[in-house]
């Protein structure tokens, strides 16, 4: 199909992804949690996820992905780096200005966007902002993630959910109908909700002393259920309203990208939206839920064509959601 | 039996593939091979087609369909 929008817009340029080796299985979390591969599978679709080891951090993970996104960029370069992470190596400082530099990008502007599983949606927008106001004429927009170690591993009802991964996408400044053209965006939150996924300790609110650690407020703590129905209301509204404000309909979408956190909810937005399963990109099966890393881990399984509309839409803590539109460039990915 | 019941009844068979003839108002959700998350989006889908909410301690507590129409209705849950 053909899009045409007028005007200036960031162009998807490159795209690399990074997993730790490491890969468990249902079957090796049934070993310790009361649960079976049956059980995951049918309330999630996911069979396995890759699991960072101790040595390694988020940022570790990020700069791969980053240095593979670069060279399919056939870029040495970016002048700005937006990371996504709700997972960053320390508290301060930000993750983002290590990869940076660990890139070979010294001095070049860098930030993190918490925007926790829809924080990549966010870092797009951020990345077509600093190259909207003139910041940059090339950033690098990664999602790199290790959530693993911020879920209770005796959390059945997240344990068996997250995983590790980085992906990685530049983006250059270019032309609204040019291959690789993405926007608009719809961004959306509901703070009021905010304790349906929370890490309860950790921040200003609350400090990890004796009492946290021991009621496992140092973990991800989340309302499965709401965040669930919420997950699905959100990312069917907004990828609505994206589609709305670019003047398209749901059937001008080649393939839908959601964020990967459960293959039911996937089915239960597509269904919404009348998107035909054969158009639904899913690969949360292999990787669970890698949080901001999920959408560019999914772009690079996701054997897109060049000229199709791809349709991002994502949702997380925050509450915060989002979506985007792309046209798929011709692509060297690694 | 009711435009509720009936319309529930459409629900099950369509979006979560129960066979027609496993449906009755006695029939529970564990006899119709629905799970928590089942429930979760039988809840959304009421909420969509009926207009009415039903909260996730509300579902929980939900066993057989006439329970649960019962509960849709005196919500005011209205077909379309």
């Amino acid at each position: 199909m053909s899009v045409s929008r007028l005007g200036t817009s960031a162009v998807l340029r490159g795209l690399g992804a990074a997993v730790p080796s490491r890969v468990v299985t249902n079957d090796e979390l049934s070993q310790r949690l009361s649960t079976s591969d049956e059980w995951v599978r049918t309330r999630t679709g996911i069979a396995q996820r890759h699991v960072a080891d101790a040595g390694t951090a988020t940022a570790d993970l990020a700069v791969e992905a980053g240095a593979r996104a670069l060279k399919s960029a056939g870029a040495g370069e970016a002048d700005a780096v937006v990371c996504a992470t709700t997972s960053p190596d320390r508290p301060m400082p930000a993750t983002a200005p290590e990869v940076a530099a660990r890139l070979g990008l010294p001095n070049v502007a860098a930030v993190r966007v918490d925007g926790g599983c829809a924080g990549v949606v966010y870092a797009l927008a951020t990345g077509a902002g600093l190259l909207a106001a003139g910041v940059a004429e090339r950033v690098l927009v990664v999602g790199a993630e290790i959530m693993t170690r911020l879920v209770d591993p005796d959390d059945l009802g997240t344990a068996v959910l997250f995983g590790d991964g980085a992906g990685a996408v530049v983006l250059e400044r270019g032309d609204a109908d040019q291959p690789g053209a993405i926007g608009p965006f719809d961004l959306g939150s509901d703070g009021d909700l905010a304790d349906l996924l929370a890490i309860p300790a950790g921040g200003s609110r609350r400090a990890v002393d004796a009492d946290a650690i021991a009621e496992r407020a140092n973990f991800i703590h989340m309302d499965g259920k709401e965040v669930y129905r919420q997950a699905v209301r959100r990312m069917v509204e907004s990828s609505r309203n994206v589609l709305e404000a670019a003047g398209l309909t749901v059937d001008d979408v080649d393939r839908m990208v959601g964020h990967q956190a459960n293959a039911r909810i996937l089915d239960a937005v597509g269904d919404r939206l009348g998107v035909p399963v054969e158009r639904r990109v899913s690969n949360v099966a292999r990787y669970g839920n890698t949080s901001a890393a999920s959408i560019p881990l999914a772009l690079v399984d996701a054997d897109l064509r060049p000229g199709e509309l791809v349709l991002l839409t994502a949702f997380g803590a925050g509450l915060s959601w989002g979506s985007t539109l792309l046209t798929w460039p011709d692509l060297a990915t690694s | 039996m009711s435009p509720v019941y009936d319309r529930v009844k459409e629900l099950l068979i369509d979006k979560f593939g129960v066979p027609a003839d496993e449906i009755s108002p006695e029939s529970t959700f564990e006899d119709m091979d629905l799970d928590s998350l089942d429930l979760v989006e039988f809840a959304l889908a009421a909420e969509e087609d009926l207009g009415v909410r039903i909260s996730d301690e509300e579902a929980e507590q939900l066993t057989t369909l006439s329970d649960t129409v019962a509960l849709l209705e005196a919500k005011g849950a209205k077909v379309s």
